[in-house]
């Protein structure tokens, strides 16, 4: 599996939205999720985004105050993931318009439809902004 | 009814709760409750709009707070067969939240998941997929196999794409999928949506990560993709299963580098690039030119200075450092440099990298520019330093290390840094070489001694295993040492109550050891004078006035050439003499020691040591550690012994008793005992001991804990009860130290304590422990760093250069080492099972098999009667690409069944070979067969079904038109 978890973290260090592609038990989540957090949020931007945790290896950048952090497995291409995070972010600006903490607060559901159309089973499967997001379109205007 | 009307009237959305947790930021656990409450209430509404939003505030906490939704289970399952696309898809979201093996109820989704997978409603499928594809289970995969294969060539790429990534879990948790959909995943790899063969390939790394050898058949596909493909995305993917099946077969690793190496190249994306990059260090490293290519396409990134690329780049240097030493020396300046990074990850890699490229021409250089750098490095790195010097010099039983004197004094000064926490691995080492280097040991014995004497030391807790080692090695090899009495001093010195029990039991053993030599000497030594007649007067004198030095080393040497030939061919060097000497000045609450001339076997001084190892003791063999009382005891006992053997020992007179000279047969069979030889001991030796008859080792113990339970055994490793009480009574030198005898831990606690309740307090007057003597290990002014950096680089520079080994004055001593290697043997992990079984189907279905492709017809029958290629599917087989690299052609005798190429026409035309060529190949391929036969015959029992005996025949070599 190439993608473990994707996690959005603001500065405080609160969870935004998690999602795991492996069972973990809630307790187990919650370790994990403030161990990382601890890790990632001390250090400064001179630092490389690569974080080595158990067996994972964390990549991750900041957007404003959220901090997007993907757990992978030790042999994933760093590079890519740092690529796939950036096109996450893009993706949700231009369905939010300039997406910022509230927007992922207000519609998890939503930021998780469109991890569900981009990686499935910790694989990428889409990367057109364009094909990710017109279900949550259609949904939207059914709604 | 009534109040489930007002739940829908009044219920909170999910919005409001947000809302609400925003605004009850400092009472949010009572409002989080409350809410649940809510939830709880409900989510039992039969109205399915109420029951739905219930659900998703459930979910939300859950995610984000960690609240329990495991009894909402049944919930989410009744919501997720409603019609109404809103409320499935929030149920769906909750179950790939919160089911997993152990939800029992997941069973009962089964027959939800193939209405919803085989709904028209293409979002319905992917909200199906979607969660199948995280809670799967080995049943709802069995069951829902037939809907999957279905869905893998869906018309649709939104689906096919997410079919074929559900496939990964499918395969995963029911590996019988494989025989099913294989072949049908492999088709997607010519899918002409981007997406799908995106996703493919996602999937086939993963497979080929956890085993490459089954899928090499498939090379051929690959080969193609990784020519052909210009997405990003799915090259990276295609390079990494390269580099998973190039090491397997190396014709195919000769044929894939160019086409890697033109990826690296050509491509502007980083990551691609990069990927090639970490791909030909790691599988292709012995094409040079390759391994050239990505060095200086690795070294291009670097010019950003963008962190991420230099820790990229520091760890394929790291990959590549062992075959290609060179690539680290023409970018050593950055290797070091990287060593002073503001990021301790990177610090990190450059480390890995340096003790990579330490050899023994090296080793010294690196070690001490490395040991300077920890000094003034942070607590953390500088141990992260110190443990891979350890590990590095440790590696194969010291392997690199030619010095050993320089070794093990570099121990010694590892010890001192201050914020060394090595003390295990340094203590396992200074024994280890003690036993196995006997050259080493004279130096052992000085460095011991200069830890030893050392009374600062005493209150670092980390370096209470270092010290015990020392004490052990002081005591063991105490006939190296130049001052057999200073060495009993620093055993017995007041400070040592600072040491843990387990280690003071080492030094009173070890004591032990110095006394019977220092008896057995003086014995010994008399004996010999006594024989030759002129000295005895000579003798006498000197022993009245110890000061008279020349006389006594005169006798000294003669002693010494007498009874330890060996310590007296490695004498010590001058200097060293007068670093001793110095040590002892600077220290000196040694009190007797300025009245002992060097080795003075006196009269006097034998009973200056018995006096002093008597007053040191004697309390102690009252203490309530058994270890150490005991041993005091057995050493008092044993001066009690020779007091009554050799009474003008304790007279003090000094008048030489011929009576006295006889030889004590207790202080001889002492002194063999110590001196018998211990030698290093496997670490498979236990098992190498019969177990006696009648003992039996998996006896259960449990019921001992009723008799043992109501004692209250201490949890230390030692038996220690009541100490204070036991000061009182003894009131020596001891109860200067004991007060900080107890870990740091509790010392923290006491001093938080006292600072809470100082009024309480006494005023501290034990405090002076740390203030009597320089701090252990006072830190040096930190230089600047980045200076250093530079002074780092001009100090390997040469020493990286230096390639061939140096001529050594001396040869490197004799290191012993064990038959059948000291490392315990590491247990062969075991494949699991359900991975044997996935990649028992898969090459079943690779590799042509009728059986399998029955049993697929047949259910590909009974699952879907719509679905194209059905015969197709039957007849070809995927080998069949293989002659799409051409070089190949006519299916060959024996496997041409399994050969047959109906979807790939172009490469028909260029199927001509030599014969020696096809000669060649069927050679290959009987081999192969044979070596595959012999490989499944130890597979697993169940698939012996599928191998029946006339498929070994059918076995086709796994690639061979594609490579030759």
């Amino acid at each position: 599996m190439g993608i473990r978890f994707i996690l959005m973290v603001n500065k405080q260090g609160q969870t935004r939205l998690a999602q795991y592609y492996e069972y973990l038990t809630l307790e187990e989540r919650r370790a994990l999720e403030g161990e990382i957090v601890r890790k990632c949020l001390a250090r400064n931007e001179q630092q490389c985004s690569f974080v080595e945790h158990r067996t994972y290896k964390i990549v991750y950048r900041r957007y404003a105050s959220l901090f997007f952090l993907v757990g992978v497995d030790n042999g994933e291409n760093e590079l890519a993931i740092l690529e796939f995070i950036h096109l996450l972010v893009e993706t949700m600006d231009r369905h939010f318009g300039n997406v910022c903490e509230l927007d992922i607060m207000f519609h998890l559901e939503k930021a998780h439809f469109m991890l569900e159309e981009m990686v499935m089973n910790g694989c990428i499967v889409e990367t057109s902004k364009a094909n990710i997001l017109t279900p949550i379109q259609l949904m939207d205007k059914a709604s | 009814m009534g109040s489930s009307i007002m739940d829908s009237l009044f219920q909170r959305s999910l919005e409001d709760l947000i809302k609400g947790i925003r605004l009850n930021l400092l009472t949010e656990p009572t409002f989080i409750s409350k809410s649940t409450d809510d939830i709880r209430r409900e989510i039992k509404s039969t109205d399915l709009h109420t029951k739905s939003v219930a659900l998703q505030k459930l979910t939300y906490l859950s995610a984000l707070y960690g609240l329990d939704m495991s009894w909402a289970a049944f919930h989410v399952v009744e919501l997720m067969s409603s019609s109404a696309f809103a409320h499935k898809k929030i149920a769906y979201l909750a179950a790939a939240h919160s089911f997993h093996a152990a939800t029992d109820v997941s069973l009962l989704t089964t027959h939800q998941f193939r209405k919803d997978l085989n709904s028209a409603n293409p979002f319905e499928v992917s909200l199906a997929l979607h969660c199948l594809s995280i809670i799967a289970t080995p049943q709802l995969a069995r069951e829902l196999t037939p809907e999957i294969f279905t869905l893998l060539s869906s018309s649709k790429p939104s689906i096919g794409k997410k079919a074929v990534a559900v496939i990964l879990r499918v395969f995963s948790e029911y590996p019988d999928a494989a025989r099913v959909c294989f072949k049908r995943l492999v088709e997607n790899l010519e899918s002409s949506d981007p997406h799908t063969l995106s996703a493919a390939m996602g999937v086939f790394c993963e497979l080929a990560v956890k085993d490459p050898k089954s899928y090499l058949p498939l090379a051929p596909e690959f080969y193609r993709i990784l020519v052909d493909s210009r997405n990003n995305w799915v090259l990276i993917k295609v390079v990494k299963i390269f580099g998973k099946l190039a090491p397997l077969e190396p014709r195919l690793a000769m044929r894939v580098v160019e086409p890697i190496c033109e990826h690296m190249r050509k491509t502007g994306a980083k990551s691609l690039m990069f990927e090639c990059v970490r791909t030909v260090v790691t599988s292709l490293a012995e094409y040079e030119p390759a391994v050239k290519l990505a060095v200086v396409k690795i070294r291009e990134l670097l010019v950003d200075d963008d962190p991420n690329l230099k820790y990229l780049w520091l760890q394929a240097l790291t990959v590549v450092a062992p075959k290609h030493l060179w690539a680290v020396l023409e970018n050593k300046e950055v290797v070091i440099k990287s060593l002073s990074d503001a990021d301790p990850n990177i610090k990190l890699e450059s480390l890995r990298i340096l003790m990579v490229t330490v050899s023994e021409s090296n080793v010294a250089e690196i070690s001490r520019v490395l040991v300077n750098y920890a000094i003034k490095s942070d607590p953390e790195f500088c141990n992260e330093i110190l443990g891979s010097i350890l590990s590095a010099c440790s590696r194969n039983v010291y392997e690199i290390i030619e010095d050993f004197d320089w070794y093990v004094s570099l121990l010694g000064e590892m010890s001192r840094i201050p914020h060394c926490q090595k003390g295990e691995e340094i203590e396992h080492q200074l024994i280890d070489i003690g036993m196995r280097v006997k050259d080493a040991r004279l130096q052992l014995v000085r460095v011991g001694r200069d830890l030893l004497i050392d009374p600062a030391l005493l209150g670092n807790p980390f370096l209470h295993r270092i010290l015990s080692a020392a004490a052990w090695v002081s005591g063991e090899y105490v006939e190296f040492s130049k001052n057999p009495f200073e060495l009993m001093e620093a055993l017995l010195q007041p400070r040592i109550s600072l040491l843990p029990p387990s280690v003071r039991a080492v030094y009173v053993q070890s004591a032990f050891k110095v006394l019977i030599f220092c008896l057995h000497s003086y014995l010994f030594y008399r004996e010999t004078i006594a024989c030759s007649p002129s000295s005895p007067d000579n003798f006498v004198t000197e022993s009245k006035c110890p000061g008279s030095d020349s006389a006594i080393v005169a006798a000294d040497c003669q002693q010494d050439e007498v009874f330890n030939p060996r310590a007296s061919n490695q004498f010590f060097e001058d200097a060293s003499a007068e670093d001793v000497e110095d040590i002892t000045v600077t220290h000196a609450q040694i009190p007797n020691s300025a009245s002992l001339g060097k080795d003075g076997f006196t009269h006097e001084s034998i009973g200056n040591l018995l006096n002093l190892i008597e007053m040191a003791l004697g309390p102690v063999s009252g203490s309530r550690e058994v270890e150490i009382q005991e041993r005091a005891r057995n050493v008092l006992g044993f001066i009690e012994l020779i007091k009554q053997e050799l009474p003008g020992l304790v007279k003090k007179e000094g008048n030489f008793e011929r009576e006295d000279l006889k030889f004590p047969k207790i202080i001889e069979l002492m002194h063999d005992a110590f001196s018998k030889e211990l030698g290093p001991v496997s670490a498979n030796a236990q098992e190498r001991v019969p177990i006696p008859d009648g003992l039996i080792l998996r006896e259960n113990l449990g019921d001992l804990e009723m008799i043992c339970g109501n004692d209250q055994l201490p949890t230390s490793s030692s038996f220690s009860f009541g100490i204070p009480h036991y000061r009182e009574k003894v009131g020596l030198p001891q109860s200067k130290g004991e007060s900080s005898e107890a870990s740091t831990e509790s010392t923290s606690l006491l001093a938080e304590h006292r600072k809470l309740h100082g009024l309480y307090y006494l005023p501290s007057e034990k405090n002076d422990i740390s203030t009597d003597y320089p701090p252990a290990n006072d830190p040096k002014l930190q230089d600047n760093l980045n200076d250093h950096a530079k002074d780092l680089v001009k100090l390997t520079e040469q020493s990286l250069l230096q390639k061939k080994k140096p001529n050594h004055a001396k040869p490197r001593p004799v290191v012993v080492k064990l038959d059948e290697g000291d490392e315990a043997p590491i247990a062969a992990k075991k494949l699991e099972l359900k991975e044997d079984l996935l990649s028992g189907a898969v090459r079943d279905v690779l590799l042509g098999n009728e059986d399998v492709s029955t049993s697929q017809s047949n259910l590909t029958d009974k699952s879907s009667s719509k679905r194209r290629g059905k015969e197709k599917l039957n007849a070809d087989q995927p080998s069949g690409p293989k002659e799409v690299l051409g070089d190949v052609g006519n299916p060959n005798i024996g496997n041409s069944s399994s050969r047959r190429s109906k979807h790939h026409g172009h490469g028909k035309e260029r199927r001509h070979r030599s014969p020696r060529k096809k000669d060649k190949e069927r050679e290959e391929n009987g081999q192969k067969d044979k070596q595959k036969s012999s490989h499944r015959h130890n597979r697993h029992k169940s698939r012996q079904r599928a191998d029946g005996p006339n498929n070994v025949v059918t076995q086709t070599p796994v690639i061979p038109d594609f490579l030759l």
